[in-house]
């Protein structure tokens, strides 16, 4: 049976039909969607982790004890994970081991475009890069059975558009994979010096076989049709390629891209009169084509930067360019992603943006949307964590200049805060700044779709389980100064504010209320009683025009311009009230039950 | 017949991923080869959605190229704007779109001015235009939320695909209650010129 569906879907479909036993996954763009899928499958036991490194390490763990199992992150997660991913690469597997990394060419929604096969070639681990859906089905399979038999995890590379576009896939049926009998090995698992030596003499031992496979196999394979020019390709490149060449030009089809396939490379490039390398962010596979001593083009001509569309390939290698639409591009105007009505993050940033003598570091997450107007409030932004370590190198900094010193705020969501910024708030209190931290806690990871996390008392499958508590994990830290507070009461967030700036010591201030979009758990419901019911309208008489509550950067609220009023979308409204707490007179009223 | 383009574009909530879902179940079934695209990621947070559609005997590539949009069906009209530079500019571009103006925050700062001169340009482009207030044709059949298939009826019928059996694809995607709904919507789109 086929069925139209993502390549994330597909990876997922794989997983299953590969007997995997064990899952992890920390959620990020555009890999987020593997574990979710992953988890419809009873078969598979799967978690979210607090973050990639121990997601891949719980991965570690199921191999050595005998599952079938995958890890799946971004490409910058796996930058989290690189410790582990190493090693692993050392130690191998019992059963079989693959991670997934989802890369971003044309970054849509990521701080960096890093180009992660560089990671397969820096650990020597074997790479697969599926071009459409099917493939990542087929390859996620095929990787199962490399890993064992060659006693090493395998890289699974995808990009954006193989994630998030569909296409048509054969469904298989499971294939029940025994777990593996675990036996104490300790030459093999314990990382010792002593012990890694002969391990890293077997990867590469292994690697000449590896060589053999990648010249052989299915993944790799040449398609000659006219040889005026040929296209060395992998990814979803292949398919850009073809929709510019067709049968015009020959391809070499790269699947599986470390170890590279020398001798087809060789043969393909002796058969064709002109060789083009085409592949999105890095001269990975052109680097290596190089080395062999064959001409050939690559990004001397091909952008390193976004992703290779059809359209760029034409650009570049027949000239041809849309100019844009000029006067259809003079009346265009962005739309950039905003705040939710009702997002908890709305209360704060209002208030906190308008704080003079702060420098405001940030973080990933919805909140990092509060760089733009109508807030401007967060200065930096990294990586996941940094907002509490960067805000405390630069607190520390600040003290020691002559004059007035600026007071750092570090703003950091609940499951960013869970990923790696604990151990951020321990370099606060460990290394005494004064940093500081508001823990923007909307119980739930909400960027990227909501998620739960080990704050929100749900497991994957809603399985309810331990909920950290944020304050006494703080406090056990060493913070002494902690308050948690609504949010949407801006009186609140202002005396907050004004009693972690008038302290010379750490503070944390945890803003507590949950996320609009989430379901709400019946401990919310609880907790924050009246969230989301009512609404809010404007009194258009008593409306001056002020504008005061669109500077709360609300999609709910539209001032209209020619009548000089405000209202309120009550499809929208959830009644946070943050902007009738704003309005200087009292046009802005509850909506009578 | 040569790859169909089709791109679906609009803001997050408006159903364009509904939409989108119910083209590419009617076309598997009709026997197409088909790719989509969609870039969703801030969709949730009234940023845009844009969704490529391609169908043919055989298709690489998931995403649509400029100047190649056979149809741009916008369920917005700055959206609409904004995508234009897709649509095939040989006169035979048709766009198929919901007359609503969702103003991005710049305007509601009032540092952006929404575009006064959208349909003109849309129709200055576009071989064929089919401009409708799809919300309230979508109010008058029960719920303004149905706007998508109404749209989505519309654009079955400029390409020629009545004869695939649409009325059993809502039934079998469409949660069972609304079925009817989305089945009349389909059908007053299908009457659209």
């Amino acid at each position: 049976m086929k069925q139209l569906i993502t390549g994330d879907e597909a990876i997922a479909r794989g997983a299953w039909e590969a007997g995997v036993r064990f899952a992890a996954a920390y959620p990020g763009t555009p890999s987020t969607e593997i574990l979710e899928n992953i988890a419809t499958y009873p078969e598979i036991h799967s978690e979210w982790a607090p973050n990639e490194k121990v997601a891949l390490e719980s991965v570690i763990g199921a191999s050595i004890a005998g599952a079938r199992s995958i890890a799946s992150m971004k490409h910058v997660g796996l930058n989290v994970a690189a410790d582990p991913f190493f090693t692993f690469a050392y130690i191998g597997v019992n059963a079989g081991a693959v991670i997934i990394t989802a890369d971003e060419p044309g970054q849509f929604s990521s701080q960096n475009e890093q180009d992660n096969r560089n990671y397969a070639r820096a650990a020597m681990t074997p790479m697969f890069e599926p071009s459409d859906s099917q493939e990542c089905k087929d390859m996620l399979i095929e990787a199962y059975e490399l890993s064992e038999k060659y006693d090493i995890p395998v890289l699974i590379r995808m990009t954006t558009r193989v994630c998030h576009s569909k296409g048509m896939v054969e469904l298989g049926e499971r294939r029940e994979v025994p777990i593996k009998p675990y036996t104490k090995n300790i030459k093999k698992y314990v990382a010792t010096p002593a012990n890694m030596r002969p391990r890293k003499v077997g990867i590469q031992q292994n690697r000449e076989l590896l060589k053999e496979f990648s010249n052989n196999c299915p993944w790799n394979r040449a398609e000659y049709n006219n040889t005026a020019i040929g296209i060395i390709c992998s990814g979803d490149c292949y398919l850009y390629a073809q929709e510019v060449f067709g049968e015009t030009a020959s391809y070499l089809k790269l699947g599986f891209t470390n170890p590279l396939p020398d001798q087809l490379i060789q043969e393909f490039a002796s058969r064709v009169d002109k060789l083009y390398i085409i592949e999105e962010n890095d001269p990975y596979i052109e680097a290596h084509v190089r080395a062999l001593g064959i001409e050939c083009d690559g990004k001397n001509i091909f952008p390193l930067n976004g992703e290779m569309t059809p359209e760029v390939i034409r650009k570049v290698i027949f000239g041809q360019e849309y100019p844009l639409d000029e006067e259809v591009q003079a009346a265009v105007v962005g739309r950039p992603p905003t705040l939710c009505a009702g997002c908890p993050h709305r209360g704060l940033f209002y208030e906190l943006g308008r704080r003079k003598g702060v420098m405001i570091s940030g973080d990933i997450g919805c909140y990092t949307l509060s760089s733009g107007a109508p807030y401007n409030a967060i200065e930096t932004t990294v990586c996941m964590g940094a907002s509490i370590s960067l805000g405390h190198g630069a607190q520390q900094i600040f003290d020691t200049i002559e004059g007035e010193k600026p007071r750092v705020v570090a703003t950091i969501g609940d499951s960013t805060f869970f990923h790696t910024g604990i151990n951020s708030l321990l370099d606060v209190a460990y290394n005494r700044s004064k940093l500081i931290t508001i823990i923007l806690d909307n119980r739930i990871t909400a960027m990227t779709g909501q998620q739960e996390n080990p704050g929100s008392g749900y497991t994957i499958n809603r399985e309810v389980t331990e909920a950290v508590d944020i304050e006494a994990l703080v406090r056990a830290i060493g913070i002494h100064n902690v308050r948690t507070i609504n949010p949407n009461d801006l009186a609140q967030v202002k005396e907050a504010l004004d009693w972690a700036l008038g302290m010379d010591e750490a503070s944390v201030i945890i803003t507590r209320w949950p996320c609009a979009l989430k379901k709400q758990a019946p401990w919310d419901l609880e907790e924050f009683k009246g969230a989301f019911t009512g609404k809010y309208y404007v009194k258009e008489d008593v409306c001056i025009g002020c504008r005061r509550c669109t500077r709360t950067g609300c999609p709910a609220v539209v001032f209209d311009f020619d009548r000089k009023k405000s209202t309120i979308d009550a499809d929208k409204c959830v009644g946070c009230s943050v902007c009738a707490q704003v309005c200087p007179v009292q046009a802005i009223q509850k909506v009578e039950a | 017949m040569s790859t169909k383009n089709i791109l679906l574009t609009g803001v997050g909530g408006q159903g364009t991923i509904l939409a989108s879902k119910l083209l590419t179940v009617g076309l598997i079934d009709a026997g197409y080869d088909v790719k989509m695209s969609e870039v969703h990621g801030m969709s949730q947070r009234e940023g845009p959605v844009l969704t490529h559609v391609r169908f043919g005997k055989k298709v690489f590539s998931p995403i649509v190229e400029k100047r190649k949009a056979d149809v741009i069906m916008g369920f917005e009209e700055l959206e609409v704007l904004r995508n234009l530079d897709y649509l095939r500019d040989d006169g035979r571009g048709i766009v198929i779109f919901n007359r609503v103006r969702v103003n991005p925050m710049g305007v509601q700062t009032g540092q952006d001015k929404y575009p006064t001169n959208g349909e003109e340009l849309i129709r200055a482009r576009a071989g064929k235009v089919i401009a409708l207030d799809g919300q309230a044709m979508a109010r008058e059949l029960g719920n303004p939320r149905v706007m998508n298939i109404i749209l989505l009826g519309a654009l079955v019928k400029q390409l020629g695909l009545e004869e695939i059996d649409w009325l059993r694809v809502i039934a079998e995607n469409v949660k069972e209650k609304y079925v009817p709904l989305n089945q009349e919507a389909l059908k007053l789109g299908l009457g659209l010129e």
